[in-house]
């Protein structure tokens, strides 16, 4: 298969995540922004969103203050910030559109489709509980696309290649929402149920979609050292740092089977994925929860860079 | 005295002709509140797939869908049987042509076609002087326009030697009206089309450079997606299931091209192109080219890779040139031409220059190297400004403009806005060249969507409908 095909193919995968997830962050935001005890804390929600997603440069050149206006518009519509809601579908269907011939008809439907909505959205629109309409919209024509993806797709390169995008996308974003609320996520036993940590603890649960499955994976309420075991180490848990690391390693694998050929990439991410599998979360307090990370999301970066160097993207 | 108007359906108010008489039956009895309908169903059809033709830097929504008018143009099987005919004598005579202004130039030393006309137009390629090329053909993938001005009366009006576009809408168009009229289909024995893109990839395939010991590996090489025809670069290599490059992904090695692949390099064989001539190879065309693959026309000339088409076909389809092609049939095959040229004025001779300034208002003059029915003036719907401007760009470069008799192009019926009635149309058939030559039953039939006007072209808002060639 052509190498920019490849590419592109990951790459489709990427922005379609990161749209929805930057869907699920403005999501949680929205609703932490309404509950009084966190709007009298110090934390401004909206600011913390743009460090999530990795963005305080170019959106403090842009706007004077994080409000739900300007961050709403920076991130779901701002044409300059290439990772907007709006630039990521838009590129994500550029992509399909220069490899069109990769993808299924039903791959290619829903990313057109979701392309020939998107102008019907604006700041307008999405006042009020417009916002919570054209989140919902987001969330599902990427659920929709990944559905299409695994439904239709033939299993060979093509398809691996589509799934390495989604869990690199899926990693980085995961570890991220964890990094900007390490400071409420302390080992101790803190006091549950109570105050604003709960609602912190909840929302980023809620942000990846994780809070009823937390409930019946555990059994005992929300406690911060939990959390973070089921986001960072707990295989079932889909959008768990273990899972995604998983996903990548066997992405890899059916790749060097398919091709007969094992590169600097597939080490990285057996590594990654061990450490993972047979991590404890005391471990990762001990390192230092931040720590622990900034170093994940290096290697992920790292091992995004190997896998094109690897395909020749 | 404006001529009569050749209705394909049959003049109003006369007994329809013997093909259309299902359909005008179907057409009498069907609501138009339906028609509008199955209407909106095809275009949203079209939306959803992204059948787009794009016309970008105009304004307005960049990825146009080309108006499809769901009324399908109907030949008889023996009707067909004629053009079809003459459609390979012409592009055997094309091939020829091309082949040997490339090497002996016989039909130059003759003295049929001025050597002036051929060696000095822009669209030769001396690069290409003295390269053999497998089995003769230059014009793999050819369309030839036709409009039709009586029952039996077919003209052709323009040869596209280069690459042609259009084919996807052939394809489309039926797929589209199968879809939507399913009972039509069940009372008319349509002939098939869908097996076009097979032929094209044996044609292709049969190209194949001599040295190529292998299955031949083909691609579909675009400029990208902003082209205009990215629609059909697209469909095309997936229909046919082989790899749609653009110029990066190929590179050049020892007189060898190469396809970068997740695997390494790849060496590919045939190249059916839709990049211009011009942007093909930095090294041997324009410099700036950022579409091309350097060092590939010399892996061409050393017989290592195929192109479709041929660099240098367009010297048979230019305007000039095209006055001969009816003298290149007999020359070369030593037939009777079957199918007829329009008579076409040269502006470059004096006398054809004379007759055409004074009957400006009359004729139709095109310029020689333009298309997509830009530069062209069509005396009769003119404004008097219209006409001064070109009798001034006649006198300024006569040798830039042919002209014809404006024609009294067949009409349709065509479902617009007024309800169903008669549209002008023309005819693009694509011809398939390689060890044989073969042609799908149809091709593109293009309507001009407004009352009276007589340009189809898409840049134009021209339509599209499916044609239909009757089983005998």
């Amino acid at each position: 298969m052509l190498s920019r095909t490849a590419d592109n193919l990951y790459w489709i995968s990427r922005y379609m995540e990161r749209a929805e997830n930057l869907a699920r962050i403005l999501r949680v935001t929205d609703r932490l922004s309404l509950m009084p005890a966190i709007a009298e804390s110090d934390g401004n929600e909206w600011h913390s969103t743009i460090v999530v997603a990795g963005l305080e440069d170019m959106f403090y050149e842009r706007y004077d203050e994080a409000t739900p206006e300007s961050v709403i518009s920076f991130l779901a519509f701002d044409q300059e910030n290439p990772s907007s809601i709006r630039n990521c579908i838009e590129t994500a269907r550029r992509n399909g559109r220069a490899v069109r011939t990769a993808l299924t008809t039903e791959q290619w439907e829903t990313l057109n489709t979701t392309w020939l909505e998107l102008p019907g959205w604006n700041e307008n629109r999405v006042r009020g509980s417009g916002l919570n309409r054209f989140l919902d919209w987001v969330k599902d024509r990427s659920l929709l696309f990944h559905g299409a993806t695994v439904a239709t797709m033939l299993r060979r390169d093509s398809y691996f290649f589509s799934r390495l995008g989604t869990f690199i996308e899926r990693a980085d974003n995961t570890a991220r929402i964890v990094d900007v609320k390490y400071h409420i996520l302390l080992p101790d036993e803190a006091e549950v149920g109570g105050g604003i940590d709960y609602y912190q603890w909840a929302s980023i649960l809620r942000a990846v979609s994780g809070y009823r499955s937390y409930n019946s994976v555990y059994r005992q309420g929300l406690k911060p050292g939990l959390i973070v075991e089921f986001l960072t180490l707990r295989e079932e848990m889909p959008r768990s740092l273990a899972s995604c690391a998983l996903g990548i390693k066997e992405s890899l694998d059916h790749l060097a089977e398919q091709y007969g050929q094992r590169h600097e990439c597939h080490r990285m991410a057996g590594q990654i994925h061990s450490r993972l599998r047979f991590g404890q979360v005391d471990d990762i307090f001990r390192q230092g929860l931040h720590q622990f990370l900034s170093e994940h999301i290096e290697n992920n970066n790292r091992l995004a860079y190997e896998i094109s160097r690897a395909y020749l993207f | 005295m404006a001529p009569a108007i050749f209705d394909e359906m049959g003049a109003e108010g006369a007994e329809p002709r013997p093909a259309y008489r299902v359909l005008k039956d179907w057409l009498d009895q069907i609501p138009l509140d339906v028609l509008t309908l199955r209407r909106e169903e095809a275009e949203t059809f079209f939306r959803r797939i992204g059948i787009t033709f794009a016309v970008y830097g105009e304004g307005g929504d960049p990825e146009r869908i080309i108006p499809y008018d769901i009324i399908p143009r109907i030949l008889e099987a023996a009707e067909w049987e004629q053009i079809s005919a003459g459609l390979v004598q012409r592009v055997n005579a094309l091939n020829a042509f091309i082949a040997d202004v490339y090497g002996a130039q016989e039909i130059l030393k003759a003295g049929i076609v001025p050597s002036e006309h051929v060696l000095l137009n822009e669209t030769y390629r001396h690069q290409m002087q003295g390269v053999q090329l497998p089995h003769n053909v230059y014009t793999h993938i050819a369309g030839i326009d036709m409009v039709r001005v009586g029952p039996e009366e077919f003209y052709v009006l323009e040869d596209n030697c280069r690459t042609p576009s259009g084919v996807s809408y052939m394809l489309e168009n039926r797929e589209i009206s199968m879809r939507l009229f399913p009972d039509l289909f069940e009372r008319y024995h349509v002939a098939p089309v869908d097996h076009y893109c097979d032929d094209l990839h044996h044609t292709l395939a049969s190209v194949a450079p001599r040295n190529c010991e292998s299955e031949p590996t083909v691609v579909v090489m675009t400029p990208g997606i902003y082209n205009s025809a990215y629609y059909e670069h697209a469909f095309l290599a997936d229909q046919m299931g082989v790899e749609l490059v653009e110029g990066p992904d190929l590179y050049v090695k020892d007189d060898i091209v190469y396809m970068r692949t997740t695997q390494g390099p790849k060496r590919v064989d045939v190249i059916y192109r839709r990049v211009d001539d011009d942007f093909l190879d930095p090294l041997a065309f324009r410099a700036d080219s950022a579409l091309g693959v350097p060092g590939i026309m010399q892996a061409y000339r050393a017989g290592n890779v195929n192109l479709a088409n041929a660099v240098g076909a367009g010297i048979a389809d230019d305007k000039a040139i095209y006055t001969y092609v009816p003298k290149m049939v007999e020359f070369y095959l030593g037939e009777k031409p079957i199918l007829k040229n329009v008579p076409t004025w040269r502006c470059s001779e004096k006398d054809d220059l004379a007759y055409v300034k004074e009957h400006l208002a009359e004729l139709v003059v095109k310029e020689v190297h333009g298309s997509g029915g830009y530069g062209m003036l069509v005396g009769p719907k003119a404004t008097k400004e219209e006409i001064a401007k070109f009798a001034h760009a006649l006198e300024k470069a006569p040798e830039k403009y042919i002209a014809q008799p404006t024609l009294a192009l067949s009409t349709c019926p065509t479902f617009v806005n007024e309800g169903v009635a008669p549209r002008h149309v023309d005819l693009r058939p694509f011809i398939l060249s390689g060890r044989e030559t073969r042609v799908v039953p149809g091709g593109l039939t293009r309507v001009a969507m407004r009352e009276g006007s007589l340009v189809v072209n898409s840049s134009q808002g021209g339509g599209t409908k499916d044609t239909w060639v009757l089983k005998s």
